[in-house]
């Protein structure tokens, strides 16, 4: 395997296939704060050439994490279709690339040849994509998933409804409950940050969403998202749990500061494919998960790894669980992992490109705190941006604002628009009760969409 | 308006109800959210107002990710030490082993120190004179990070310290204040091992109260010489 080159006259050697992959990313803070970005403009590309000339044998025989220290590369290794590798070992990185983005590829084929490729490969194919290579190859993509409804059609876009409140109060989440409905949001999931992750808090948030789903028969799933073990309680005391909800890192270490581990979330999958309540019936797709490149960094768990290959392990291990749905947080970590709105949109449409290349049903929470050198334009742009790239969901808050979390994201209002530019419809079920509820009409908001009175007065 | 609505609306802080269209908020509302993150940018980019610090006679001091707001927010382990001039400094002005070492820093929100440290601070300081605390010369840090008190308790060897600083801003409050205090901060020592009492502001934890009741923890965290998880 090569580690030297030269380019436009000078020479660049990597120390290993580790250093040769951080060099290649686009720049992130992150990378540059765990000392393994690219010192120069010229560097990055001359590393982006030479990682394009290796083959994905190369990057299979050279781990970068050893499967013998870290359950993370274990668990991808022992997934991969050795007869599909075979046939794609001796091809380039430049030459996946290539045969991504050719005409003739489309959704089926990538799923196939998914099967095959490590989420390191995954991740290399990222680093030598331009913007306009990840959007186009992800909109190639489909993968649908089925909960209690189906996500992940052609020509939906569906969104995370997320009415988060600052102490947890049953009529202020079902006062943004009501209104994200009335805009049409909440096809992909219901989901609601909890302030305090204990036992009562977290089944009280179950049964307030439930109760609001139960009575007006909205076809969509409900999660809280507290550590997986408090809702694995909840769900084994009775309560209704759709999905099961965890934040996931991409190496054994960074799991263990998320208090999980591979062999707890097998625990957690097995109980999920058998919760089941009265009156609801579920699809295969049981699990919910969030990541966001940086979080290994943050506990000091990246092994020297950059966060971009981090971040692809992270849904190398998701796809284990056949997850429901799986969205990125890119932009929620902190300007010392992401620094800029220009760094947000690179990493999320890298995120939701790696994520539909593992078979992933892939949203994104396009948001920013307020120290990143970001702002809402640049969050609108992503929205289009990640619609044109066949995202299968976004996560909305009332006008952007998540008043518990303290982070911006998009707007209800963000969602229709995206959709009536772009031409997306939600979900088939959502939309039907949306027709049904007078929300919506011939496929598109009616005049009465918008307004919470519609659901607050009708009970 | 129904009193049902009412009542929900009222329940969250939340934007909710804002007027425009289902495609587009209201100019109103659009242009409030927007004033809103502002707000918060520029607290994290502006300064503290010197004039607000003057009357408690600090001796200002500076992180090694003073130079800019960029390398701040972007290297947070510089911010958690002292620039060498200043780590001079604090051992010049400061003193040894008293019981209480005071900083106070900007953090990610100058705001909240212009509109909170002149409360706090000297109800803090009356809290630790009833409860029998030495409280010496206090400094005042640009651009630390909590954890900066690890250093100047390597330095100066106080039972306690506590730390002042500006909360990353929210849209609802940018000026937001948070008091992290340890039991002997060292080289080492771990988040869990902090405490903190947040959102001080005058729509959060009010600034009058928080120096009061945090005079009384520093008393406790003394007696029992521990703080975080190692307080039982």
């Amino acid at each position: 395997m090569k580690l030297t080159t030269a380019l436009q006259g000078a020479h660049y050697t990597f120390a290993d296939l580790k250093d040769l992959f951080a060099k290649a990313n686009e720049e992130k803070s992150g990378d540059q704060l765990a000392g393994l970005a690219a010192r120069s403009s010229q560097e990055r590309i001359a590393a982006k050439w030479l990682l394009s000339e290796i083959t994905l044998s190369d990057i299979r025989n050279n781990p970068l994490i050893p499967p013998e220290q870290d359950e993370v590369s274990r668990l991808i290794e022992e997934a991969v279709d050795e007869s599909v590798y075979r046939q794609w070992a001796g091809t380039t990185v430049s030459g996946l690339r290539e045969w991504l983005v050719h005409p003739e590829t489309n959704s089926k084929d990538i799923l196939h040849i998914s099967k095959g490729l490590t989420s390191e490969m995954i991740a290399a194919v990222a680093k030598i994509m331009s913007n306009l290579d990840l959007i186009h190859v992800s909109g190639k993509i489909n993968a649908i998933t089925s909960c209690r409804t189906a996500i992940g059609h052609k020509g939906t876009l569906a969104s995370r409804l997320q009415p988060n409140h600052p102490s947890d109060d049953p009529d202020g989440v079902r006062a943004v409950m009501y209104e994200g409905l009335s805009f049409g949001v909440g096809d992909a999931l219901i989901g609601i940050n909890p302030v305090i992750d204990t036992f009562e808090s977290v089944k009280r948030l179950f049964d307030v969403m439930n109760e609001v789903v139960e009575k007006e028969g909205i076809p969509t799933q409900c999660s809280v998202l507290s550590h997986i073990t408090t809702q694995m309680k909840v769900a084994e005391a009775g309560t209704a749990c759709d999905l099961f909800f965890q934040s996931l890192a991409g190496t054994e270490a960074g799991n263990k500061s998320f208090g999980i581990s591979v062999a707890m979330m097998d625990e957690a999958y097995e109980l999920a494919k058998a919760h089941s309540r009265r009156g609801r019936t579920y699809g295969p797709n049981r699990m919910y998960f969030e990541t966001g490149q940086g979080s290994e960094l943050s506990a000091e768990a990246h092994h020297g790894v950059d966060q971009l290959t981090l971040e692809s392990r992270c849904y190398g291990m998701a796809r284990r669980y056949n997850p429901f749905l799986l969205n990125t947080v890119t932009g929620f970590m902190g300007p010392e992992y992401t620094f800029s709105g220009k760094q947000i949109i690179r990493n999320a449409l890298e995120d939701v490109f790696m994520g539909k290349m593992h078979g992933l049903t892939m949203g994104a929470d396009v948001c920013y705190t307020s120290h990143i050198a970001s702002d809402q334009n640049d969050m609108e742009n992503l929205g289009v941006l990640l619609t044109a790239a066949g995202v299968q969901y976004l996560i909305a808050i009332p006008m952007g604002d998540d008043c518990m979390l303290n982070y911006q994201s998009l707007s209800f209002q963000d969602i229709a628009s995206l959709r009536q530019t772009l031409g997306k419809k939600p979900g088939h079920d959502f939309a039907r009760w949306l027709s049904a509820r007078g929300l919506f009409h011939e496929g598109r908001p009616s005049e009465r969409a918008g307004d919470l009175r519609v659901l607050v007065g009708g009970r | 308006m129904s009193s049902q609505l009412e009542q929900l609306l009222k329940s969250t802080p939340a934007r909710l109800h804002v007027g425009g269209s289902v495609m587009r908020p209201s100019t109103q509302a659009m242009l409030k959210m927007w004033a809103d993150h502002a707000a918060a940018m520029d607290t994290v980019f502006g300064d503290v107002n010197p004039q607000v610090l003057e009357p408690f006679d600090l001796v200002w001091l500076q992180s090694r990710a003073a130079e800019t707001k960029k390398i701040y927010l972007a290297r947070p382990d510089l911010g958690r030490l002292l620039h060498p001039d200043s780590a001079e400094l604090l051992v010049e002005k400061g003193t040894q082993g008293a019981d209480v070492q005071v900083l106070i820093s900007n953090g990610l929100s100058s705001e909240a120190i212009n509109e909170n440290i002149s409360d706090v601070y000297p109800a803090f300081l009356q809290s630790c004179k009833q409860y029998g605390l030495s409280v010496p010369q206090a400094f005042y840090i640009e651009n630390g990070r909590v954890a900066l008190m690890d250093e100047v308790g390597e330095l100066l060897k106080p039972k306690a310290v506590v730390i002042f600083i500006g909360e990353r801003p929210g849209l609802a409050n940018p000026a937001s204040l948070s008091a992290y205090f340890c039991y002997q901060p060292r080289k080492g020592t771990i988040e869990a091992e902090r405490m903190v009492i947040s959102n001080i502001s005058q729509q959060g934890t009010p600034p009058l109260e928080a120096g009061a009741h945090l005079g009384a923890l520093m008393r406790k965290i003394i007696d029992k010489q521990a703080s975080g998880i190692n307080l039982v």
